[in-house]
């Protein structure tokens, strides 16, 4: 294939991924609305069982449960989520292809790229954890980032060469490092407003329809900090250590208070902050949940933000 | 004196002592990191001197009245503010303070042989208890093995009832990890300290063919640290051979820079082998611990001027400095030598000349597709004869005269190889020829090495301590009772929150020959 047609086809494939990510994300707000009508949670059901004794048996007690329709569908939108991320990641190496490089050049490579890593980091979450309920989030997210990265002209950049800059394999270490850091970054914020709905409403005793469905807030705290301290030590190598040497070897200096080096800074004492919080009583739980989603905004600003409004040497973002 | 306020004084030691208490608790730290954060935001909004001096430049010039404001306050030097620097210094206190005493703690728990039971395991998070047919050192040896084999530490003991106790604990490195970290931190903060004091950083524009020798005169700009020894600059010396550059010439991200190439020829000291070297973007010359950098580029058009006598009284390359992304750039030519006055120029070469009644004369493109030189003429004293140093991008106006024809300020505009006669028989000024010319960062960083292993050493230290979970576990066999049967209990603790300590003692119980769940001998942990 020309380079042309492998860049016609990327084009397809994220246009093909997102019309995907849209309806997984319909199958997720189906699986929520239908989550809401089925009230019975686990602990009536027994009761109705015992009780049941006394009256005809009715065919929902004595037939086995009927599996409920929100996890047929929840299950439908996660192979969707699936599928899109096959036919995603089809468009970011056919981006590569079409370039003759890796595909991490200007913001449109980097938005498709870090939207991949998100869903992968999803993808992996949902597989260690078992915590499904993130699709509709993670769906509708980076299905906004698909289509803004392509629909808004200003986002939108053809496959082409690189900037001398770039050209250095600690580009490949320093963008995978901190696009794979970013996503498990996104899907640790994600896990966080589970755990900030979920952890209201036990506290509120209100446990009800979807809430009632997730998983225990005990478990999700878990699971936010573990997804953290995976994430964490990744992006501290990243921005910390292969930034570094990258921008000594381009730039002649390792440590230059360029705006995005100031906010990649930031991002990472905010994320320090969430670490030292758990470890502070009277710091866990909530608060430090908050603290996770003000370190994932500082992360996002560094990365939308940055690239947009301030000027520096990392100005290869190719917009506008 | 008022006795109660004599009372409740503190004395300066115990001051001292609550303040330091105070600046050593993990929730100082938690605000100082905060506040570090909030501190370090200014600099990435306002233009910072040391990175963008010519923004800074025309922020003032632009807000006359904020911008002393923000020189008062610091924010076109953020980073080296006496603000910033007393958030780090206090974080670092703080460190230090939260490191020294930690390290002690360690070091004597770390020798120490797992703690005895608890006199009721019950109370802890996790606790199993069950009964068993089996002899009391046969429980108790297959809980040793199994808690060794998930390398835990294990101390057997009888307790004052004669109940056999393994007291068990792994997880004694998370807390090394965490202090290798904290420490990694003062370990890079020196090699970056180290660097900034015995380093330097200089600059230098050369044209093709010019040299450059690494003396200070040599430089345009020279920043050493401040214990930086001007004798230890490496006598290397450089010629630029060739530079070329391409551009994207199709229409998607036109002008933007593809490649980079110069080549240079150097000799590490004077008298040694010339050796070649094709430097590019991510491809620095080094020469005994100095490196040379490839930081931009632009063009030295040759330029040749006559004057009112008819002598050749300048010829050369001249330093244009590019001045945005079509490489529009700035420069001055002086000629010291004209007579009968001196006479100066400045204006912009153009590497594709446009005009537009709008924009004057700009370039569109950055490679040279039809160069060309405008310049406004000056005549009368450069200034240059009193000895004050002057550079060579600007042109001191003071005694000069501006040259005009017909009563308007005269410009010349020339395409290589054109020559124009200047007003008032002054002389005239030929476009010989054109180079390319490279903007050269020289500088010798010595802490780097430091700070990187600091680096490295940290998030090897962060790792290990976001990843060993330290965890207690005591078994206690009592011998067996009336029943003739063996009382096992098992209880835990975990020392850091997020690990599964449930399941982990389960498994623990499970290798000690616990029955399975739902037998009558259960009972449920607390
Ligand atoms: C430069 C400032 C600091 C930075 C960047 C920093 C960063 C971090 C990070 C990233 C962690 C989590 C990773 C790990 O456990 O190793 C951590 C943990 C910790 N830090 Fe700091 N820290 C700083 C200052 C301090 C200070 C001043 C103290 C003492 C008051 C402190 C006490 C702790 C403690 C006790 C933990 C362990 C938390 C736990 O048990 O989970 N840190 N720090």
């Amino acid at each position: 294939m020309t380079m042309t047609e492998w860049g016609s086809l990327s084009n397809l494939a994220f246009a093909s991924a997102t019309v995907v990510y849209v309806l997984a994300l319909v199958a997720h707000v189906a699986e929520w609305a239908f989550a809401r009508q089925v009230e019975p949670p686990v602990e009536r059901r027994r009761e109705l069982v015992g009780a049941g004794a006394a009256v005809p048996p009715s065919p929902d007690v004595t037939a086995p449960p009927a599996e409920p329709r929100f996890e047929v569908v929840g299950r439908i939108g996660l192979s969707l989520t699936g599928l899109a991320f096959v036919i995603h990641l089809v468009g970011v190496v056919a981006r590569a292809a079409a370039a003759e490089r890796v595909p991490w050049g200007n913001m449109f490579e980097f938005n498709t790229t870090g939207a991949l890593a998100v869903t992968g980091a999803y993808l992996v979450a949902v597989r260690l954890f078992k915590l499904r309920w993130l699709g509709l989030l993670v769906t509708a997210f980076v299905a906004v980032v698909l289509a803004a990265s392509m629909l808004v002209p200003a986002l939108y950049v053809a496959p082409g060469p690189l900037v001398p800059a770039l050209h250095s394999y600690w580009l490949v270490i320093h963008v995978a490092a901190a696009a794979v850091a970013g996503g498990a970054f996104a899907v640790g914020a994600f896990v966080s407003v589970l755990y900030l709905v979920r952890e209201r409403a036990e506290r509120g005793g209100a446990l009800g329809g979807v809430v009632g469905r997730m998983p225990a807030a005990a478990f999700l705290d878990r699971v936010a900090f573990r997804v953290h301290a995976f994430a964490f030590p990744l992006w501290t190598f990243g921005v910390l250590v292969a930034g570094p040497i990258w921008a000594e070897h381009a730039w002649g200096r390792y440590w230059g208070w360029d705006p995005k080096e100031v906010w990649a800074f930031i991002t990472w004492v905010v994320y320090a902050a969430y670490l030292h919080a758990r470890a502070t009583a009277g710091w866990q739980g909530r608060k430090a949940a908050y603290l996770a989603l003000a370190a994932f905004l500082t992360f996002l600003f560094n990365y939308v933000g940055i690239n947009l409004f301030a000027s520096g040497l990392h100005s290869y973002g190719g917009v506008g | 004196m008022d006795k109660q306020a004599g009372a409740s004084a503190l004395s300066p030691l115990e001051l001292g002592r609550w303040a330091w208490r105070r600046l050593t608790s993990m929730r100082t730290a938690l605000i100082l990191l905060f506040l570090l954060a909030m501190a370090a935001i200014p600099g990435s909004l306002i233009p910072q001197q040391a990175v963008s001096p010519s923004e800074v430049f025309a922020f003032r010039e632009a807000n006359p009245t904020l911008g002393e404001w923000y020189d008062r306050l610091g924010l076109f030097t953020v980073y080296t503010s006496v603000w910033f620097g007393a958030v780090y210094v206090l974080l670092m206190l703080s460190l230090v303070g939260c490191i020294i005493p930690r390290t002690r703690q360690y070091w004597r728990s770390f020798r120490a042989q797992p703690p005895p039971a608890p006199r009721n395991l019950a109370r802890l998070p996790e606790h199993r208890t069950w009964s068993s047919a089996a002899a009391v050192d046969d429980l108790a040896a297959d809980a040793e093995r199994a808690l060794r084999r998930s390398r835990f530490r294990v101390r057997r003991y009888a307790d004052d009832s004669g109940r056999v106790v393994l007291a068990a604990e792994r997880g004694r490195y998370r807390e090394a990890g965490n202090l290798v970290f904290h420490l990694s931190v003062l370990v890079v903060l020196a090699g970056v300290a180290y660097g900034a004091l015995f380093g330097f950083k200089g600059g230098a524009y050369l044209a093709e063919g010019q040299g450059f020798s690494n003396t200070l005169t040599q430089y345009d700009e020279f920043k050493p640290g401040a214990l930086y020894d001007i004798d230890d600059l490496v006598p290397f010396s450089l010629t630029l051979e060739q530079f070329e550059a391409t551009y994207e010439m199709g229409d998607e991200q036109r002008g933007a820079a593809r490649s980079f190439d110069a080549t240079l020829n150097y000799l590490t000291e004077p008298g040694a082998e010339p050796r070649s070297k094709a430097l590019a973007v991510n491809q620095p010359l080094e020469i005994g611990g100095t490196s040379v950098f490839l930081v931009g580029n632009g063009y030295a058009p040759e330029v040749t001027v006559r004057d009112g006598n008819g002598d050749v009284a300048f010829s050369g390359p001249v330093p244009f400095l590019p001045q945005d992304s079509s490489n529009t750039s700035f420069g001055v030519v002086k000629v010291p030598d004209a007579q009968p006055t001196q006479i100066g120029f400045e204006g912009f070469f153009l590497p594709t000349f446009a005009i537009t009644p709008e924009r004057g004369p700009h370039s569109t493109f950055p490679d040279a597709l039809r160069p060309a030189l405008v310049l406004t003429g000056f005549t009368g004293d450069l200034g240059m004869d009193d000895g004050r140093p002057q550079s060579v991008y600007v042109l001191d106006k003071d005694g000069l005269t501006q040259l005009e024809e017909d009563g308007e300020p005269f410009r010349l505009l020339l395409e290589p190889g054109q020559t124009k006669q200047l007003p008032g028989g002054a002389g005239s000024v030929t476009f010989a020829g054109l180079n390319r010319a490279v903007q050269l960062q020289v500088s010798h960083t010595p802490g780097k090495t430091v700070a990187l292993a600091g680096v490295l050493l940290g998030l090897a230290g962060m790792v290990t301590s976001l990843y060993i979970r330290p965890r207690r576990t005591w078994v206690r066999v009592a011998g067996a009772g009336p029943d003739g049967r063996t009382v096992v209990e098992a209880a835990g603790l975990d020392r850091v929150s997020g690990g599964d300590l449930a399941s982990g003692l389960d498994d623990l119980v499970a290798a000690i020959g616990r029955p399975a769940k739902d037998q009558p001998e259960q009972e449920e942990s607390s």
